[in-house]
């Protein structure tokens, strides 16, 4: 079942990633855009990881991708005029390129080499104590370090806002 | 020791003092039309976390659950770090007054970015180490578009912050792979999962790691990644040109060192040829491409991509003599590259005017003083003795040749000598041709001259009397693998 | 198939057919409760004629919008013309899934809890979903092609954006008493003491955020008729604009739900039984959306922004410091 689950979701994932590629309208680029997002986020609960799940969601579907229409709506650009004026042959090393890396993807997954080892975050511990207490106990030691220097990250970014978008200083 | 409040001491007080700063500024916007105030209170910050920071440690520390390390490595570049910022807000003081870009969150940013650099030094995990890299980039970013009325300036932020975005995609997709394959981050248990293995075989783990060399070579500016270098250092206010030619390369190379001794030190096979190419190439592009310059902040700008690529060759080598080597090599750098972006901006007038080289046309004559402290920043770039720059060259060549690596010393001393073409060239303008413009107002306020005494002082000193300096170095990387 | 998931399939499918018809159902009440109401708060009589006191008006308006003719502009991006409204209502009906409206019953032996499912990150799904509601009104306003759409598009989106942070924001003070983010366990926390005893501030900063987030009076900026003729909406007709403001009503329903569930104690209450206490609590927090829109006049949209960014969110953030202050000094 949830198999059938991931392939079907997995499918419109790529799909869609396929069509915001081909797509020339930015503003349908950004609906498949977050449609890979949902998709993504599907992915995580077969996964069992309901909480980033959630995160997923709300973060990217819901906040950074209505930013990006809302610029993209505003700026009101039309079209993709920009590729018929550039280099012609930047698509081919593109394509090559990502050929070559599904290869060596494949080739991976082929020979069985992801191997990591097994922590003790196993199925059955997860659910025995809850996603999301799961996250917080590990943020809150584990990683309280970076945790905590991300507050700094975020502040720089929000000086960073103010200090290159306000009009008057 | 799990929770050791007191071992991200420096840090507490970095970002105590940055905070602090922009409170003050907001408090007295009014009042305090000059804000020396501010300049000055952050100075205070630098000099407290140097002082906060311990000089060296016996042993080696780790504190939050294992994910922070001291070590006399990290301690060693936390005391560059505050150097180096240090000496930017010297030269920044009447450099941002000049340009109307006194802002409380210059100082601010700057100290910020200085605790993303310390966090990189001492990260004993892939996830600290990237974060702290982009608390650092994020801050240059902003600092670089600082000057927000000129397009020039906010086009080399959009570049950098564009560009970078991008390399830190690579690095963070080459550490998820690092982790998948290994299933941890810490650099420790990397480390002896690479041994258990018998060195890196697994072809993820290869990609992962070519990753990682891709986006921390986009940071030290090493060449199939050096595009953006001379169009950012150019369009962002010189002192901050001055500070992301040093810190974040200091700080990417104090990563680069600490992810592939300590992690992937018992496979340096494999990722020696990757980097021997990228050496090869930043040297040779970077001292080719400088020639042909004639706006001093671009030369300036390949003449650092030069330098990393000097630095790569230590990298290359691997042995303790040129990792103390690479740990001499950026504190002489601070030390020369600080003073010569000094005298540049002493130099150029309000709006970044005179910036060309032959603006400095008779500064010999006209400001004998000036000129000596460039030439003798130049020399020390190019690598004449008896400055800092030669001592540093020579460690890292010799390391090289030690290591077995003499084709690669060859090229880097073949560099050194067609680098000294374009940096004599500037000593050659200065003393031998006639002045064509005149060289009033010059931005000399007291903070700036004491900054350019300082970096002469260290120039010469660490050329002249090295071995101190060194011995610290080599006691500094013992514990790095 | 065996037996247990073919019963738990029925009964899953039951409670959901039970909620959304629910739903459904006081949407239309809504409608005629809102004219009503405001008609006689403004001293008039409000719709007289279809059936006594106007009962049956929706049904009247709903045969009309229905026979009406469906317009497409010629010009408009046609697909995302007619999934806009769709994409509005359907966030707005699945938010109930995890809202429980009654306590475990015994039906047959066989024990049902009232709530269609129970997910431990009930409270972060309720927001992933709503978060989902806006790109309805995005692509409505972007793909009708109009001008007046775009802006009421573009508006809706910074409003509800900004005032989805003080949303999540307010409800972390109940998560913080609760520890836990399943929205049954939220309420069965709450069996003495409401928590809007407990978060009044909470409460507050959740009820301005509530009626932004669903752009209703005087939040109502994406819609203003006197500026942008009708907002997103404005080349809608026929079903597709009556689906519009289904989405509306149903997005009051489901944020007044969550307020009840959050703050007011669920279906907790003595005497009568849970779902019926449900229904009342519910009501009060309709008639209350009804009664501000009666009362006060529509924000101008600077004021809007300014109150969202420069005085609510530091006040969520305030409620929670006080709240973990509170629970630290308490242990």
């Amino acid at each position: 079942m949830e198999s059938y689950l991931f392939y079907i979701v997995g499918t419109i994932a790529v799909l869609a990633a396929v069509y915001l590629i081909f797509e020339r309208n930015p503003v349908f680029c950004a609906l498949y855009l977050i449609q890979t997002m949902v998709c993504i986020a599907v992915l995580y609960i077969l996964l069992e990881a309901q909480f980033i799940a959630a995160v997923q969601m709300i973060v990217y579907a819901g906040a950074i991708m209505v930013l990006f229409l809302f610029v993209i709506m505003l700026l009101n650009i039309k079209g993709d005029e920009e590729s018929k004026r550039s280099f012609p042959f930047r698509k081919i090393p593109a394509i090559l390129m990502g050929i070559g890396l599904l290869t060596v993807i494949c080739i991976i997954l082929k020979s069985k080499l992801l191997q990591g080892k097994q922590d003790v975050y196993t199925v059955a511990h997860i659910e025995s104590l809850g996603n999301t207490q799961l996250i917080g106990n590990l943020l809150f030691t584990d990683y309280l370090l970076p945790f905590e220097i991300t507050s700094i990250l975020l502040f720089v970014a929000a000086i960073g806002a103010i200090m290159l978008a306000k009009r008057k200083l | 020791m799990t929770f050791n409040i007191l071992s991200i001491l420096p840090i507490l007080v970095l970002a105590g003092f940055g905070m602090l700063v922009l409170v003050v500024d907001v408090m007295s916007a009014r009042k305090l039309g000059e804000k020396n105030l501010l300049a000055y209170l952050s100075l205070a910050g630098i000099v407290i976390a140097a002082i906060v920071s311990r000089n060296s440690t016996a042993t080696t520390l780790f504190s939050f659950n294992e994910t922070f390390t001291i070590d006399n490595y990290a301690l060693f570049f936390n005391i560059l770090f505050l150097l180096s910022t240090g000496l930017v807000i010297l030269i920044s003081h009447s450099y941002i007054k000049r340009e109307d870009i006194n802002h409380g969150e210059y100082y601010a940013l700057l100290m910020f970015s200085t605790i993303g650099m310390m966090l990189m030094a001492s990260g004993a995990d892939l996830l600290n180490i990237f974060i702290g890299l982009e608390v650092m980039s994020i801050s240059i970013y902003i600092l670089t578009g600082f000057k927000r009325s000129k397009l020039i300036s906010n086009e080399a932020s959009l570049k950098y912050f564009l560009l970078g975005a991008f390399a830190t995609g690579f690095l963070l997709y080459g550490i998820s792979l690092v982790y998948g394959t290994t299933g941890t981050i810490d650099l420790r248990q990397i480390a002896s999962f690479v041994a258990g293995k018998g060195g890196v075989k697994d072809p993820l783990l290869l990609m992962g790691m070519g990753l990682i060399i891709v986006g921390l070579g986009f940071k030290v500016a090493s060449v199939p990644f050096h595009a953006w270098v001379p169009d950012v250092y150019e369009g962002a206010p010189t002192a901050v040109t001055a500070f992301m030619s040093v810190g974040p390369k200091a700080a990417a190379f104090a990563a680069f060192m600490r992810i592939f001794l300590t992690a992937f030190g018992s496979s340096h096979y494999e990722w020696q040829k990757a980097i021997w190419i990228l050496a090869v190439l930043t040297m040779t592009v970077g001292n080719v491409v400088a020639i042909s310059q004639t706006n001093i902040k671009r030369m300036l700008a390949y003449s650092s991509i030069a330098h990393a690529g000097y630095l790569l060759v230590a990298l290359v080598a691997a042995n303790n003599m040129g990792v103390s080597g690479t740990l001499f090599y950026l504190l002489a750098y601070i030390f020369m590259n600080i003073g010569a972006f000094a005298i540049v901006i002493v130099l150029s007038q309000k709006g970044d005017v005179g910036m060309n080289i032959d603006d400095y046309a008779g500064l010999g004559f006209k400001h004998p003083m000036l000129a000596i402290a460039m030439t003798l920043f130049m020399f020390s770039m190019a690598g004449i003795p008896p400055m800092a720059g030669f001592v540093g060259k020579f460690y890292i060549f010799s390391a090289a040749i030690k290591s077995g690596y003499v084709g690669l010393a060859i090229i880097g001393v073949i560099n050194s000598v067609i680098s000294v073409y374009y940096y004599l060239r500037i000593t050659v303008i200065m003393y031998m041709k006639e002045p064509v413009r005149d060289f009033h107002p010059l931005t000399i306020s007291p903070l700036i001259v004491v900054a350019i005494a300082i970096a002469v002082v260290g120039t010469l000193h660490l050329g002249i009397f090295p071995s101190k300096v060194m011995e610290i170095a080599q006691r500094s990387i013992l514990t790095l693998r | 198939m065996n037996k247990e998931l073919f019963i738990f399939i029925i009964i899953a499918s039951v409670k959901v057919l039970l909620v959304f018809g629910a739903v459904q159902f006081m949407v239309i009440a809504m409608i005629w409760l809102e004219r009503k109401i405001m008609a006689h708060m403004q001293v008039r009589l409000g719709p007289m004629r279809v059936g006594p006191h106007g009962l049956l008006q929706p049904i009247a308006d709903g045969i009309k919008l229905l026979f009406k003719e469906d317009i497409i502009p010629q010009k408009a991006s046609k697909f995302l013309f007619i999934l806009a409204p769709i994409m509005t209502v359907v966030p707005a009906l699945v938010t109930f899934a995890v809202i429980p409206f009654g306590d475990t019953i015994t039906i047959f032996g066989r024990s049902i809890d009232l709530v269609i499912t129970d997910i431990n990150v009930g409270f972060l799904y309720v927001f992933a979903v709503s978060s989902l509601g806006i790109y309805g009104i995005v692509m409505a306003g972007w793909a009708s092609n109009n001008k007046y759409s775009l802006l009421g598009g573009i508006r809706s989106s910074a409003q509800m954006i900004s005032y989805e942070l003080t949303l999540g924001l307010s409800l972390i003070g109940v998560v913080m008493l609760t520890g836990s983010l399943s929205l049954v366990d939220v309420v069965n926390e709450q069996s003495t003491l409401w928590n809007i005893v407990m978060q009044p501030l909470g409460f507050f900063i959740y009820a301005a955020s509530a009626i932004a987030e669903v752009n209703r009076c005087p939040f109502d900026l994406p819609e203003a008729e006197t500026e942008l003729v009708a907002g997103y909406h404005t080349e809608y007709s026929s079903m597709k604009f009556a689906t519009f403001f289904m989405a509306e009503y149903a997005n009051m329903i489901s944020v007044s739900a969550i307020a009840v569930t959050f703050f007011l104690g669920g279906w907790q209450g003595p005497f009568l039984p849970p779902v019926v206490w449900f229904m009342i609590k519910l009501s009060a927090c309709l008639f209350f959306f009804i009664w501000i829109r009666s009362t006060y006049p529509r924000l101008r949209y600077d004021q809007l922004m300014y109150f969202g960014w420069k005085f609510l969110l530091p006040l969520s953030l305030l409620n929670i410091l006080i709240t973990g202050l509170i629970m630290v000094i308490k242990g």
